[in-house]
C-alpha cells in the first residue's frame, strides 16, 4: 500500500449535552491512498458526518472536543494552527455537504463563491477567478455556464447547485475530495449524474472520501468501503471483499436490507431489528452487540478490528473468524425464526453471496 | 417593472388615506368627545356651543368634513389651526421638519453604528465573558423610558455638572444647521445619544440574534471549509445576511421616528420638531394641525418603507422576482 | 416552531422529556433569568407591602397633599415643606431624601407627600397596567393571528391590511391620539364601558395598539402551519376547524404568545410611564411610576430623587422582564422575535 494520503488514528469526538457527555466518534481509526475512494457507511447517528467534520476542524461549538491524530501528507491537522489550517481547507482537502439548497450564501453569485475560494487560496485577478470559475462551472456540467456564473444560487436547481458546490470544491484542485452524502437530497436522476461526476473527478485523479448510508452508492463508486457503527469501525476492507464476503453481522445487516433486482420477491425487505444505539449509551463491549442475533459472552468486552481472509480486510466481531459466511446463514435462519413468516423465504436467499444491485 | 411600481405607489397612497382616515374618525367620531366643547372652553353654554360647531364647520356631516379638511390641507394649502386661528398648518410643519430630521438622521447614524458593532460582537464573542456584559448595555438601553433618560441627561449637564464637566453644552433648544453648524451639533449631541442608547439597544440585541443564527447555518460552514479566515466569514456571510432583516425594521423605526415618534426626546429637550408641534396640538385637541402632522406622519412611513423595498432588493436578491 | 429538542435515537431506555418539561428545566439553569425573576419578584414583593409601609412604618398616605406637615430628621422636627428660597419665593421646596425609612426616606414631592409610599403605590399601577396590558395584547394578538392565518382569503387580506397600517404608524403616536380622546369622557363601545380616569383606559389602549405585534408574527407562523401535511390532513380528513385549532394549530402558536408575555409586559410599562408622563395615562389621584415622574419635573434641580427614582425603578423592572423574557424565549422558541424590544 502506497503512503496514506489521510491517516486518521484514535479519532475521539464528544459532544457536552444536557444528558452529559456524549462519544459520537470513538477511537475511528482508517486511511486514504492518494487517488483512491473510500466509501464510509453506516445509519444516522454513527458518526459517519461528524468523524469527516472533526478531520477539517469544522466542529466549532465550544461544547465539542475532538481528540486523536489527523495525519494528512504528513502534518498532525488536529494540532496545526489556524493560519495553515485555512490554507489546508478548500485548496487540499474540500468538501461537498449533503444539502446544496442551503450549503451557498444565498445574497452572492454562484460565480462570485467559487471566485471568493479561489482568489482565498491563490494571488489571481478578480477576472481571472471568475474566468475560471465559468470553466469549473462548464466542467461539472452546467450548460450555459457564462451567464450563469452570474446567477444567485435560489435560481438554480437543487441538482445544478449540488453540481456548482462540486465545481467551487474542485476550484484549487484539491487532492482530498470530502463528500458528505452529496446525493442523498437530490432526485433520483440527478443523483445518477452526480455519482457520474465524481466517479469521473475520481479517474483525473483526486482521492475522496464519500459518506453515505446508501449501499448502492458504495458499490458504484468505492474502493474501499468502511463501515461504523456507534463511533466505531465495524468493518473495513476492499469493496468486493466487504460486499462478497462480508464479515460483520451489522454489514449482513445492511446489505441484506437491500433491495436486489432479480432476487427472490420479499414479502418484506428485512431490516436490522432493534434502534440504532444512542452515542449517549454506548456499551462497554460491542456497539452492536444489542442488536446482533450472534451475540455471545465475549460481547461484553469490546472487540478490535483485526484481519480477517486478507490482509485488508478487517472486522470488529468476536465471532469465530473463520467461515463467517456460514455464520450469517445461522443469524438469517435465526432472524427467520423470530419473524417467524417469513422464514422460508429468507432461506431460499441462503446460497447466494449478496450482491448489491448496481 | 411598471406595473410593479404603481402598484406599489397605489398601496402607499392607500396606506395613508387609511391612517388620516383612521385618525380622523378618532377625534371626530369617537363617542362621547365633542371637540366643539373642547375649543369653547369648560363653561360654554349651549348657544356658544352652537356658534362655535357652525363656525369650524363641525355641524356638517362626517364625510364632509373629511373632505373639506384635506381639501384645505392638500389642494388649497390653507388649513387653519383651530386654537390660533390665522396660524396656518403647512407652514409649522414644514418649520418642524428639518428639526426633527436632525434629531432622527444624526441619531440614527450613532444607533445603526452602534448597534452593529455591538451585536456582532457579542455574537463573535459568544460564550465569552463580553457577550453578557455587551448584551447586558444592550437591556439597558432597551429598558430605560427615553424621557426620563433625557431628564436625567438635563439634570446632569445643565445642574449637576454644569460647571464643571458639562460646562460646554449650551441650554436645551435647537439652533439651525444652516444658521451655525457647530452649535447645530452642540444642541443635538445629547438628544441624539438618547435617542440612540434606546435603539443602539433594540438593534443590538436583534442583530446578535440573526448573526448567532447565521453563524450555525450551512453556508458558513461552506464558507469555513473554503478555507475563509474567520473574519471574512463573519462579515461578508454572516453580518451580510444578517443585515436583511434589520434593513427592513430600520426602515420602519427611521419613518416612525421622522414622523413623530421621537416626540418624548423633543419634548424633553425642547426641540420644535414634528413631535413636539403634534404634542402640544394634542394638547389643546388642534384637530387641523393633528390631522397635518398625522399625514405628514404617514408620508414618511410610507415613503420608508418604499425606500426599504428597494434596499430589500438590494439586499436579498431573493426578493427580488417576488 | 422549532424545538430543538436533539431527540438521539434512544434504546427505549429512557424516554424523552417533553418540550414543557425541557423548556422549564432549561429555563431554571439559565442563571440571569433567575436573577431577573428574583428581581421581578422583590419589586412584586414590595409593592404588595405598599399600605404596610405607608400605615405602619411611614404613617403617611401618599394620596393626601400635606401643605403644612412637618417630620423628624436627626430628633429635630422639620416642616415637609419649605417656601422656595430661590426665584420668587412663591414655590416650595419639599423635603429631600432623609434615608430614614420612617420619615421621607426619599424626601417628599410638592405636595409634601412622602415619595417613597407613593413609589410603591404607584408601582402597583405600573405593574397591574403592564401586566394586564401586556396579557391583553398577547390574548388578542394571538386570536387575531390565528383568525388571519387559518382563514386566509378576503379575512385575512383584511385583518392583515388593518394590521400594516397600525404597524407602520407610530405605536407612541396613536397610543397618545387615543389617550387624548378617551381621557375627558372615557370609551363606550358596544358593551364595553371604561371610565374616563380608569386605570381600564390606558390598559385598553395600550392593549389594542400593540395588538399587530403579537398578531403579525403568529399569523405568519400559523400560515406555515397550515400548509404542514399533518394540518392538511387533518383538514382533509373532515376534523372540525375547532378541533383542528385546538389540537393542532394552537399548540404549536401558544410557545411564541408566552414568549412575547414578558417582553410585551416591558414594553407596555414603558409606554404606560410615556403616556403617564405626558399627563394623558393614569389620572390622579391613581399615581403611577410615570405619573411620580412628571410630578418631579418641577423639582428636578432642586429634588432630583422624585424624578430619579421612578426612573430608575421602571429601568430596573424592565431590564428584568427582558432578561426573564430572553430567557423563557431561548427555552420555548428562539425564534421568535419582537418588534421593538425584541
Amino acid at each position: 500500500m502506497p503512503e496514506p494520503l489521510l491517516d486518521v488514528r484514535d479519532l475521539r469526538v464528544r459532544f457536552r449535552t444536557r444528558q452529559g457527555l456524549v462519544t459520537a466518534v470513538d477511537g475511528l481509526s482508517f486511511s486514504v491512498a492518494p487517488g483512491e475512494v473510500l466509501g464510509v457507511v453506516g445509519e444516522s447517528g454513527s458518526g459517519k458526518s461528524v468523524s469527516m467534520l472533526a478531520v477539517l476542524r469544522l466542529l466549532t461549538n465550544p461544547n465539542v472536543t475532538v481528540s486523536g491524530e489527523v495525519r494528512f501528507r504528513g502534518r498532525d491537522l488536529l494540532t496545526l494552527p489556524d493560519k495553515e489550517m485555512r490554507a489546508v481547507r478548500g485548496r487540499e482537502i474540500a468538501m461537498v455537504f449533503q444539502d446544496p439548497m442551503t450549503a451557498l450564501t444565498p445574497v452572492y453569485t454562484v460565480g462570485w463563491q467559487i471566485a471568493e475560494q479561489i482568489r482565498a487560496h491563490e494571488r489571481i485577478s478578480r477576472k481571472e477567478a471568475e474566468t475560471r470559475a465559468v470553466r469549473l462551472l462548464s466542467d461539472v456540467g452546467i450548460p450555459d455556464a457564462a451567464s450563469r456564473v452570474h446567477a444567485y444560487p435560489h435560481e438554480f436547481s437543487g441538482g445544478m447547485r449540488q453540481r456548482a458546490v462540486i465545481a467551487m470544491a474542485l476550484s484549487c484542485d484539491p487532492a482530498l475530495l470530502i463528500a458528505d452524502e452529496p446525493t442523498t437530497a437530490l432526485d433520483v436522476t440527478v443523483q445518477a449524474q452526480i455519482l457520474d461526476l465524481m466517479r469521473e473527478l475520481n479517474t483525473q485523479g483526486s482521492a475522496m472520501v464519500l459518506i453515505t448510508h446508501d449501499m448502492g452508492v458504495v458499490s458504484q463508486i468505492a474502493d474501499r468501503v468502511l463501515v461504523l457503527y456507534g463511533g466505531r469501525a465495524a468493518e473495513e476492507g476492499p469493496r468486493r471483499a466487504v460486499f462478497h464476503g462480508p464479515r460483520h453481522p451489522y454489514t449482513w445487516g445492511l446489505l441484506d436490507s437491500v433491495p436486489r433486482v432479480g432476487g427472490p420477491r420479499l414479502r418484506r425487505l428485512p431490516t436490522i431489528a432493534g434502534v440504532p444505539v444512542s452515542p449517549g449509551a454506548l456499551p462497554e463491549g460491542c456497539a452492536f452487540a444489542p442488536r446482533c442475533r450472534l451475540r455471545h459472552d465475549r460481547c461484553a468486552e469490546r472487540p478490535v478490528l483485526t484481519p480477517g481472509d486478507v490482509a485488508s480486510h478487517l472486522d470488529a466481531c468476536w465471532l469465530p473468524p473463520d467461515d463467517r459466511a456460514g455464520l450469517r446463514l445461522t443469524a438469517r435462519a435465526a432472524g427467520g425464526e423470530q419473524s417467524g413468516e417469513h422464514g422460508e423465504k429468507q432461506s431460499e436467499k441462503q446460497g447466494r453471496d449478496t450482491e448489491v444491485a448496481s | 417593472m411598471l406595473v410593479f411600481a404603481l402598484k406599489r405607489f397605489g398601496s402607499a397612497l392607500l396606506v395613508m388615506f387609511a391612517i388620516s382616515v383612521l385618525v380622523f374618525l378618532i377625534f371626530f367620531a369617537t363617542p362621547g368627545v365633542d371637540p366643539a366643547a373642547r375649543i369653547a372652553g369648560r363653561n360654554a353654554d349651549a348657544a356658544t356651543l352652537a356658534q362655535v360647531r357652525h363656525s369650524f364647520g363641525l355641524d356638517r356631516p362626517l364625510p364632509v368634513r373629511y373632505l373639506l379638511m384635506m381639501r384645505h390641507l392638500l389642494i388649497d394649502r390653507d388649513l387653519e389651526s383651530f386654537v390660533n386661528r390665522g396660524s396656518k398648518v403647512i407652514p409649522q410643519i414644514v418649520q418642524a421638519t428639518p428639526v426633527t430630521l436632525s434629531l432622527v438622521m444624526g441619531a440614527a447614524l450613532i444607533w445603526m453604528t452602534a448597534g452593529i458593532l455591538m451585536g456582532t460582537a457579542a455574537a463573535t464573542l459568544r460564550g465569552k465573558a463580553a457577550d453578557p456584559l455587551i448584551m447586558l448595555v444592550g437591556v439597558v438601553g432597551v429598558s430605560l423610558p427615553a424621557y426620563w433618560l433625557g431628564e436625567v441627561v438635563n439634570l446632569l449637564t445643565q445642574k449637576q455638572f454644569h460647571d464643571s464637566l458639562f460646562s460646554w453644552v449650551p441650554p436645551p433648544g435647537y439652533v439651525g444647521l444652516g444658521q451655525n453648524p457647530g452649535q447645530w451639533a452642540l444642541h443635538m449631541l445629547f438628544p441624539w445619544l438618547t435617542l440612540a442608547l434606546l435603539y443602539a439597544g433594540i438593534y443590538a440585541r436583534l442583530l446578535r440574534g440573526e448573526v448567532v443564527t447565521a453563524l450555525g447555518e450551512d453556508y458558513v460552514r461552506t464558507a469555513r471549509a473554503k478555507g475563509l479566515s474567520e473574519r471574512r466569514i463573519l462579515l461578508r456571510h454572516a453580518l451580510r445576511c444578517s443585515l436583511i432583516p434589520i434593513v427592513s425594521l430600520f426602515g420602519l423605526d427611521f419613518g416612525a421616528l421622522v414622523g413623530g415618534a421621537a416626540l418624548l426626546t423633543e419634548v424633553v429637550f425642547g426641540l420644535p420638531g414634528i413631535g413636539k408641534l403634534t404634542y402640544d396640538a394634542l394638547q389643546n385637541l388642534d384637530l387641523p394641525v393633528i390631522m397635518g402632522t398625522v399625514l405628514y406622519a404617514a408620508f414618511f412611513v410610507v415613503l420608508a418603507n418604499a425606500l426599504v423595498d428597494i434596499l430589500y432588493a438590494r439586499l436579498d436578491p431573493r426578493a427580488r422576482h417576488a | 416552531m422549532t424545538h430543538t429538542v436533539t431527540t438521539a435515537p434512544s434504546t427505549g431506555a429512557r424516554r424523552s422529556p417533553g418540550p414543557w418539561r425541557t423548556a422549564a428545566s432549561d429555563l431554571l439553569r439559565n442563571r440571569s433569568a433567575l436573577a431577573a425573576a428574583a428581581v421581578l419578584l422583590l419589586v412584586v414583593l414590595a409593592t404588595v407591602c405598599a399600605p404596610l409601609y405607608a400605615n405602619h412604618l411611614a404613617h403617611t398616605d401618599p394620596f393626601q397633599s400635606d401643605v403644612s406637615g412637618t417630620t423628624v430628621v436627626d430628633g429635630k422636627r422639620v416642616p415637609v415643606l419649605t417656601p422656595s428660597s430661590t426665584g420668587l419665593g412663591l414655590g416650595v421646596t419639599p423635603i429631600g431624601p432623609t434615608w430614614d425609612p420612617a420619615h421621607y426616606f426619599l424626601g417628599a414631592d410638592n405636595q409634601g407627600r412622602d415619595v417613597m409610599a407613593r413609589l410603591l403605590y404607584g408601582g402597583r399601577t405600573s405593574l397591574f397596567i403592564g401586566v394586564t396590558a401586556a396579557l391583553l395584547t398577547c390574548a388578542l394578538g394571538t386570536a387575531v393571528g390565528v383568525v388571519a392565518g387559518y382563514t386566509g382569503g378576503v379575512v385575512d387580506s383584511v385583518i392583515s391590511r388593518i394590521l400594516d397600517v397600525i404597524w407602520a404608524f407610530p405605536v407612541y403616536l396613536l397610543a397618545i391620539c387615543l389617550s387624548v380622546v378617551l381621557l375627558t369622557n372615557g370609551l363606550k363601545l358596544g358593551p364595553v364601558t371604561v371610565e374616563a380616569g380608569s386605570l381600564w383606559l390606558p390598559i385598553t389602549i395600550i392593549a389594542a395598539i400593540y395588538v399587530p405585534y403579537i398578531a403579525r408574527p403568529l399569523r405568519g407562523q400559523v400560515l406555515v402551519l397550515r400548509n404542514k401535511e399533518y394540518i392538511q390532513a387533518a383538514i382533509g380528513s373532515g376534523a372540525p376547524t375547532l378541533r383542528i385549532l385546538r389540537r393542532e394549530v394552537l399548540p404549536n402558536v401558544v410557545p411564541t404568545a408566552i414568549v412575547f408575555v414578558p417582553l410585551m409586559t416591558a414594553l407596555a410599562m414603558l409606554t404606560e410611564s410615556a403616556l403617564s408622563f405626558l399627563s394623558v395615562g393614569v389620572q390622579p389621584p391613581d399615581a403611577s411610576w410615570g405619573t411620580i415622574i412628571q410630578d418631579g419635573l418641577g423639582l428636578l434641580y432642586t429634588r432630583p430623587a422624585v424624578t430619579i427614582a421612578p426612573g430608575l425603578l421602571i429601568a430596573l423592572t424592565t431590564a428584568a422582564l427582558n432578561v426573564l423574557g430572553d430567557g423563557v424565549r431561548d427555552a420555548l422558541d428562539p425564534s421568535a422575535r419582537l418588534r421593538g424590544g425584541m
